[in-house]
């Protein structure tokens, strides 16, 4: 075990990663000489040399889209977006080529892309530097999508998705990429896509979050602890899915709030609710309920604050669902 | 613009003849245009018979395909847009595997690795940036393998041709980017398309030579492709190859030309398309007879026959095809709402 920062997890995973399977490149603007805007990929090129750290062209769609070419030419690339906002351009290859190209084969070909990349807001940056756009990764068929809030599961779900033999999207919370500090074992380490974590044990609510609203959750619980018991599901990833842990939590505590950044239209919050719905009616005792961010573009940073959801409108989300 | 156009490389109509090119390889050049003309032609019929979707007829593109092809060897990958859909039967693949494809049947699926031919490539372009790619992947990993991927002139106006194009320049990729163009986009023509005085100049602006050939001529393109392909293999990077022929066929059986194109034009075209040109200087030269001639077009027809055939023996593809192939690992609650 060490004692790492979140965005150095990263850096560790990519290293054993690296080591471990000489078919493994990361690939990305600044990712090499650099060693990344956030120095995510430092010291792999030093490492493992210039062709297995790659600096691209600025060039999102033909960052993914030669990675399909590399994947037939026998590699797994790893490729970085810089920014979240930053990866839309490479939507159009996500969507018409990285979901489906498997499927197109009938199954006879792999595509182990990996692509990860610092998401969300809160770290007063300019615009279009912290969107939350995983709903535009996860409603796309054949894609997965991992999200850690920890440094442990950072440096896990990065191995997991690099191991994995389908394209994966690793969303990193770039807000806690530096204060978030843990135990992450060293070498291997791999968190399998799919499985849940409780962050915190309770018994009158569920908070369901992922990413940087996991610690914000977290923080609501124990502020909330006199009045609420709250419990913290990290769901860890988005798609595969832990129903299982999700519909548990839920039948334990009868209720639900669910914290995402993202704006509130048809984000993650409302899949969540939906399958509530349909499968845990019975074991809920008052209204599902979102906290999210909202159906404006991100504000500039001056007042970023009132868009990010906070401890209070946690707080507020569960004394209405508890006084139901 | 095709046939007129003193700028652009030609060898039919010049009686040149090609180094290392003997007759062997010349009948078999003709083979392989036979083949696709055989296809193109029986699809659309097929088509009308109401026993294939909605297809993209590729008549009189023959030439650029067959002449490209033949100047790859079999390590080499072939990227197709839909204008290509049949060119992986010149590495072999069943004319039954194409006609499933065009008939919405999951037989229509090929593995790419067995025949070094990607799937075919509905958008517009997207397929450029895989080709570089595998181009680059290939170099990487020290193999002598290029890629060739062949685009229509509306697809340079895309941004995955950019990127596509760029990316393969900057990483000295052995990649032919092979520009089919016929001068229509659907309606638009190529005048609406580009303000540049050629699609070959484009080229210069990522630093990779861009050549013009007669798409045309069959031997023009091979001899252009044969020469980027030496260069690729040599660690000289991409080059650009535009091919100018005329689209003289509606781009679908979805489409209906008549409505902007130049109807006169297009007849003046065909009586100067692509196969009968290639059959004239193979009669120059002694090489193709009436029975030599007969005998590959049945051979054609056979193997179309036969391809038309299987495809209607096939069996109802299983519904439960829906939740295969997408994920090696799928997720758990896929068939959510799945209640046969």
């Amino acid at each position: 075990m060490s004692e790492r920062l979140l965005v150095e997890a990263v850096n560790d995973a990519l290293h054993v990663e690296l080591a471990r399977d000489d078919s493994v490149m990361v690939m990305g603007e600044d990712v090499g000489r650099a060693g990344g805007v956030f120095r995510a990929t430092a010291g792999l090129r030093d490492r493992f040399g210039e062709s297995r750290c790659v600096d691209t062209p600025l060039s999102e769609a033909g960052i993914l889209g030669a990675a399909v070419g590399l994947c037939m030419a026998g590699w797994k690339p790893v490729c970085e977006m810089q920014y979240d906002a930053f990866s839309y351009p490479c939507l159009d290859q996500l969507i018409t080529h990285v979901g489906r190209y498997r499927w197109r084969t009938g199954g006879k070909m792999e595509f182990p892309i990996t692509v990860r990349m610092p998401y969300g807001g809160g770290v007063r940056a300019p615009e279009l530097h912290d969107d939350s756009p995983e709903t535009y990764y996860v409603h796309t068929p054949g894609i997965k999508v991992a999200i850690p809030s920890t440094p442990a599961d950072a440096k896990g779900l990065l191995a997991a998705a690099i191991r994995d033999p389908d394209p994966v999207v690793v969303f990193e919370p770039k807000l806690i990429y530096r204060t978030e500090r843990g135990e992450v074992p060293d070498g291997e380490h791999v968190v399998p896509l799919g499985k849940a974590r409780v962050a915190r044990a309770g018994s009158d609510v569920t908070l369901v979050a992922y990413g940087a609203m996991v610690p914000l959750c977290e923080r609501a619980a124990a502020e909330l602890a006199g009045e609420a018991s709250c419990e913290v599901l990290d769901i860890r990833s988005l798609r595969p899915l832990d129903e299982d842990a999700l519909l548990a939590s839920a039948a334990k505590t009868g209720r639900v709030v669910i914290v995402q950044e993202a704006p509130r239209t048809v984000g993650f919050a409302a899949e969540i609710a939906a399958i509530l719905a349909e499968k845990a009616i019975l074991d809920l005792r008052g209204p599902v309920i979102r906290v999210t961010g909202f159906d404006v573009p991100y504000p500039y940073w001056k007042i970023e604050d009132s868009y990010m959801p906070s401890v209070e409108r946690v707080s507020a989300a569960v004394r209405r669902v508890v006084e139901f | 613009m095709a046939q007129g156009d003193p700028d652009l490389r030609r060898v039919i109509d010049e009686d040149r003849e090609l180094d290392g090119v003997g007759e062997h390889e010349l009948l078999g050049l003709y083979r392989s245009m036979v083949l696709l003309r055989t296809y193109d032609e029986r699809s659309l019929v097929y088509h009308r018979q109401g026993r294939i979707g909605t297809y993209a007829i590729f008549w009189n593109h023959e030439a650029m395909q067959a002449g490209s092809v033949h100047a790859l060897s079999d390590e080499d990958w072939i990227f197709p847009s839909y204008r290509e859909s049949a060119i992986g039967l010149l590495r072999g693949m069943p004319p039954s595997t194409v006609l499933h494809w065009w008939r919405g049947h999951p037989a229509g699926w090929w593995n790419p690795a067995d025949y070094n031919v990607a799937s075919i490539c509905v958008p517009i372009g997207t397929h450029v940036p895989h080709a570089a790619g595998l181009a680059w992947g290939k170099k990487l990993k020290g193999e002598p393998a290029c890629a060739i991927a062949y685009f229509g002139d509306g697809a340079t106006s895309e941004g995955a041709f950019h990127e596509g194009a760029n990316f393969a320049a900057v990483m000295q990729a052995p990649l032919i980017l092979f520009c089919n163009n016929n001068q229509w986009a659907i309606s638009t023509p190529l005048s609406a398309q580009t303000h540049a005085e050629t699609l070959a100049d484009k080229a210069v602006g990522y630093g990779m030579p861009g050549v013009r050939v007669d798409g045309g001529d069959v031997l023009a393109v091979y001899e252009a492709t044969r020469e980027a392909v030496d260069r690729a293999r040599a660690g000289e990077g991409p080059t650009f190859i535009e091919s100018v022929t005329y689209r003289a066929a509606p781009h679908a059986t979805a489409d209906d030309p008549r409505a902007y194109i130049d109807l006169a034009r297009v007849e003046e075209e065909k009586k100067n398309e692509c196969l009968g040109r290639y059959e004239r200087y193979l009669r120059r030269l002694g090489l193709l007879g009436d029975d030599l001639e007969a005998e590959i077009k049945a051979e054609a027809a056979d193997a179309m026959r036969a391809g038309i055939a299987a495809v209607e023996a096939e069996p109802d593809a299983d519904p439960e095809l829906l939740f295969e192939h997408a994920y090696v690992f799928p997720p758990p609650n896929l068939r959510d709402g799945w209640h046969t």
